[in-house]
């Protein structure tokens, strides 16, 4: 049998596959916004004191 | 045409028929209760007096809704047997074949992980473990042990769905005081004449599954007095909340009114015989259950409405 370029199986389990995708998308988005978030707030940079001396 | 061609067709027909769409998924994860969690959990957070950052308030809620949805694929794969009997839950994706109980219980696990761990990352590890706790609540106390045990299954069953609250309210402080409990109550003590009247019009849905609601144990006469004073002593705490650090002239003016119509209801319940019932369907219940949903939306948008006002020196009593 030769491989076709897209089962059926694919094209029936589109919407599932789609709604997997954009979670785990979305999901990516979360971490990285909470990432920034938490970075920023709890002042990961330099203190002031250490980049005047 | 081989046996294996033959015998692959017929699968596929078969599993097209019952093959879950990822709508089946999240209706694992109950969205209904879900937006209440949500709305609940948001009032808590907004209510709290600690200032939350926006896009760690959002998470919060997210992972509060995900938490409450786990628990809801968790109580699908374990009531499967039940809810194939009933005819509000038939429809559900386990009993009408479209998902495995396994699957449920293998989506509900990890979504359970993984909201307690998202949580107690975004905010912090008090909300996290309470997260938790209200899922085991849900899931162990009431769904496993409760629900088929006793006729107070509601009553102390109800105590999960109204934890979201003190969650949000732990999120944004970290601590707990006496108004997130007070939310808590308001949630606590209007699940049970919210689910009696439910249980009073759906009427032989709970025998059918054996499940020992107090309309099948203690007859549907102590349900309709058991609905009276349940919300009387709703009333007295929903209108004394108007007086504590959440509430505040928008609040009680809410809770007078939204009360007296609720008392109103569960009196009529109170008085009425089961042929006064069924001669006009159940009436009064199903239009009592209906504003019992209005009744706990209204009391957390008055509470909401008090949080956000207060900046402008609007909200509360000073």
């Amino acid at each position: 049998m030769s491989l076709r370029k897209s089962h059926e199986l694919h094209q029936r389990r589109f919407s599932r596959n789609l709604g997997v995708g954009l979670t785990l998308a979305a999901f990516i988005v979360i971490i990285f916004g909470l990432t920034i978030v938490k970075v920023s707030g709890t002042g990961l940079g330099l203190p002031t004191e250490e980049v005047q001396n | 045409m081989s046996d294996a061609s033959i015998n692959a067709s017929t699968v596929t027909t078969q599993t097209r028929v019952n093959e879950a769409s990822f709508g089946d998924y999240f209706s694992l994860l109950k969205p209904r209760v879900m937006s209440l969690v949500v709305f609940t959990a948001l009032v808590g957070l907004l209510a709290a007096p600690v200032p939350v950052h926006p896009f760690v308030g959002f998470c919060a809620i997210l992972f509060i809704a995900i938490g409450g949805g786990a628990s809801g694929a968790l109580n699908m794969w374990w009531d499967a047997d039940i809810d194939k009997v009933m005819k509000r839950t038939k429809g559900r994706p386990i009993p009408s074949g479209k998902v495995e109980a396994g699957e449920a219980m293998a989506l509900g696990l990890a979504l359970s992980g993984l909201s307690v761990i998202m949580l107690g990352l975004a905010t912090n590890w008090f909300a996290g473990a309470f997260l938790g706790f209200t899922i085991f609540f849900y899931v162990v106390v009431y769904t496993m042990w409760l629900k088929r045990s006793t006729p107070q299954n509601i009553v102390i069953g109800g105590a999960a769905g109204a934890f979201p609250p003190v969650i949000g309210w732990v999120a944004a402080t970290g601590s707990m005081t006496l108004e997130p409990w007070l939310m808590f109550a308001l949630t606590f003590m209007w699940t049970p004449p919210h689910f009696w009247a439910l249980a009073l019009f759906m009427r032989s849905d709970y025998d059918d599954a054996g499940v020992p609601m107090l309309t099948v144990t203690h007859g549907r006469r102590a349900t309709r007095w058991h609905i009276l004073v349940y919300t009387a002593l709703l009333a007295l705490l929903a209108v004394g909340t108007a007086f504590s650090g959440i509430g505040g002239p928008i609040y009680l003016t809410v809770a007078v009114v939204m009360n007296a119509l609720f008392l109103r209801g569960a009196w009529q319940i109170a008085r009425r015989t089961e042929d006064d019932s069924e001669a006009d369907n159940y009436k009064v219940e199903r239009s009592f259950f209906k504003l019992s949903l209005l009744y706990l939306f209204l009391h957390f948008g008055a509470i909401l409405a008090e949080a956000l006002l207060k900046p402008y020196g609007l909200g509360g009593w000073s």
